[in-house]
C-alpha cells in the first residue's frame, strides 16, 4: 500500500477493465513521474471525452452529434443496415472497406446467465428502423461465439416474417473468438461470404 | 506445475484482460472449477470454440495458486451450435447451466450425479425429440432431487398418503392431501401432477403426450419449487422463451 493520492489513483486504475493491480501500479508511477502538462492533458481529454462523447440516437454507435457520422452521410447506403454488439465492431467492419451501409449497435448479445435479454439490447430501436420498409438488406455480424449465434437466431427468427434479406457473416471467421480479433482480410471475407439465415 | 485432467462440462465464460478468459467448468471428478484460458478470444487462439457454454470437454489443467490455468482442452461433444441455433433450446438451457452451477456450490467438491445429470440433459436437449422445456424441467426436478430436495408428485409430502391429491406447495416439499393442506397451495389439475411424475421419472412417452395446459402449469410449479429451494433467484429463469405450442 501506497499514502493517499498515490493509492487512490492505484485503485482507480485497477478497476480498469484489462488493468490489473500490477499493470496499474506502473502506470500511476508513470504518470507520477510524467511531466504535468501531460498529466493535465490526459486528464482533460478523459472529461472532454465524457462530456462530448454520446452515443447515436438513430444506430447506438459512439457519436459527438445526435447522429453519428455514419448515419449523417447521404453517401452511406440507406437500403443496407449491419448488426453488430458493440461500437468496436463498427471500427472493425470499417477497416475492412467492404461494407457501404448503415449500422445497428444492440449494446452487447443475448446472454441469459448474464440476465441480458433481448429487451436489455436495442432490438427494439432496429424494429422500428425497419418499419418502413427502405431497408432491404440486415446483415447479422454478431461475435463467432455462443452468445453470438444465439443472438443471431433470435434476430433472423424475428426477421423472418419481413421482407428483407437476412445474411450472417460466415466462412473463415474462427468460432469461439471475438470480431475484435479478426485481422481485416479474414473478417473482409467473412462479408463478401455471408450466408442467409433462412431455413 | 503440476497438472491434473478431467471431462467438464462449460457453464460460464467472463471477459479477462486483453484476451484471456475465466472460464467455469462443471468437471466429473472436481466439482465446480474456475481456470483461466490465455489467448481463447484471439481468432487464432488454439482453444477455438472448445471453451463455449454448453462444450463436453476433457481437459488438462494446470493448477495455479489462485486459479488453474487450461492448458488443453479436447472436444468430447460440441453441443454449443446446435443450442445457440435455436433460441428456444438456448434460453433452456441456459438454466440447466446455472442451476448447476448453484446446486455444486462448493468448489472442487465433485458431485459425479449432478455432472452426469447435466451431460444427459444436453445430450437430450440436442438429439431434439423433446420440447426443450420439458428437458429442462426434468432436469430441474431431478437435480433438485440429487441435491436432496426430491419433490413429492404422487404421495403426500408431509403424511405420506397415496395421491393423487390436489393441492402442491414448493415449500411443504411437493403434493399434499387435504388434511396436509397449507395456505398458499396451489391447486393444479390431477394430470399436472401425473406429468411431474413422468418428468421425474423419465416416461418420456408420457411426457411427449402431455396436453399443453397441464405441461404450463406443471412449467410453473417446477419453477416455484426451484426458486423456492435455491435461495436467490435464477437469472436465467424469466429469459426463458415461451414455447409456442406444438413447437418442438
Ligand atoms: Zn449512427
Ligand atoms: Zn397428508
Amino acid at each position: 500500500m501506497y499514502e493517499g493520492v498515490l493509492q487512490d489513483l492505484i485503485d482507480e486504475l485497477a478497476r480498469l477493465p484489462g488493468v490489473g493491480p500490477k499493470g496499474a501500479q506502473r502506470i500511476a508511477f508513470h504518470l507520477l513521474a510524467a511531466d504535468p502538462a501531460d498529466v493535465r492533458r490526459l486528464a482533460e481529454t478523459m472529461q472532454e471525452m465524457k462530456a462530448k462523447a454520446t452515443f447515436c440516437q438513430t444506430c447506438g454507435n459512439v457519436s459527438q452529434a445526435e447522429r453519428c457520422r455514419i448515419c449523417a452521410d447521404p453517401r452511406r447506403d440507406p437500403t443496407s443496415i449491419c448488426v453488430v454488439e458493440e461500437p468496436k465492431d463498427v471500427v472493425a467492419i470499417e477497416r475492412t472497406r467492404e461494407f457501404r451501409g448503415r449500422y445497428h449497435v444492440l449494446g452487447g448479445a443475448i446472454s441469459p446467465l448474464a440476465g441480458i435479454g433481448p429487451d436489455q439490447l436495442r432490438i427494439r430501436e432496429l424494429m422500428g428502423r425497419l418499419a418502413d420498409g427502405e431497408v432491404t438488406e440486415v446483415i447479422l455480424a454478431m461475435d463467432p461465439n455462443i452468445e453470438g449465434d444465439a443472438t443471431a437466431a433470435y434476430l433472423s427468427r424475428l426477421l423472418r416474417s419481413m421482407e428483407l434479406s437476412v445474411t450472417r457473416l460466415a466462412s473463415g471467421l474462427p468460432v469461439g473468438g471475438d470480431l475484435e480479433y479478426a485481422d481485416e482480410v479474414t473478417l473482409g471475407r467473412a462479408f463478401a461470404g455471408r450466408r442467409s439465415t433462412g431455413d | 506445475m503440476p497438472v491434473y485432467s478431467d471431462e467438464a462440462v462449460v457453464l460460464r465464460t467472463h471477459k479477462l484482460a486483453e484476451a484471456d478468459r475465466i472460464i467455469t467448468l462443471l468437471t466429473r471428478e472436481h466439482g465446480v472449477v474456475r481456470a483461466v484460458a490465455r489467448g481463447v478470444r484471439r481468432t487464432s487462439s488454439k482453444f477455438g470454440s472448445r471453451l463455449e457454454p454448453f462444450t463436453h470437454v476433457d481437459l488438462q489443467l494446470a493448477i495455479g495458486r489462485n486459479l488453474d490455468t487450461v492448458t488443453q482442452a479436447e472436444t468430447r461433444a460440441p453441443y454449443g451450435a446446435a443450442i445457440a441455433a435455436d433460441y428456444e433450446r438456448y434460453t433452456a438451457a441456459s438454466v440447466m447451466l446455472e442451476t448447476a452451477e448453484r446446486l455444486v456450490s462448493e468448489e472442487r467438491e465433485p458431485s459425479v450425479q449432478q455432472y452426469l445429470l447435466l451431460v444427459g440433459a444436453l445430450r437430450t436437449m440436442v438429439a431434439g425429440e423433446h420440447r426443450p422445456g420439458d428437458v429442462l424441467d426434468a432436469f430441474l426436478l431431478r437435480s433438485m432431487s440429487v441435491a436432496g430436495y426430491a419433490p413429492s408428485c404422487w404421495a403426500c409430502a408431509s403424511c405420506g398418503l397415496e395421491g393423487p391429491h390436489r393441492a402442491f406447495s414448493p415449500g411443504a416439499g411437493g403434493a399434499l392431501c387435504p388434511r396436509c393442506r397449507v395456505p398458499g397451495s396451489a391447486s393444479p389439475a390431477a394430470e399436472t401432477l401425473v406429468h411431474l411424475g413422468a418428468l421425474l421419472s423419465g416416461h418420456w412417452e408420457q411426457v411427449d403426450a402431455a396436453h399443453d395446459r397441464h405441461r404450463r402449469e406443471a412449467r410453473g410449479l417446477v419453477s416455484a419449487y426451484v426458486s423456492w429451494h435455491l435461495e436467490r433467484a435464477l437469472r436465467s429463469m424469466p429469459l426463458l422463451a415461451r414455447e409456442v405450442s406444438g413447437e418442438r
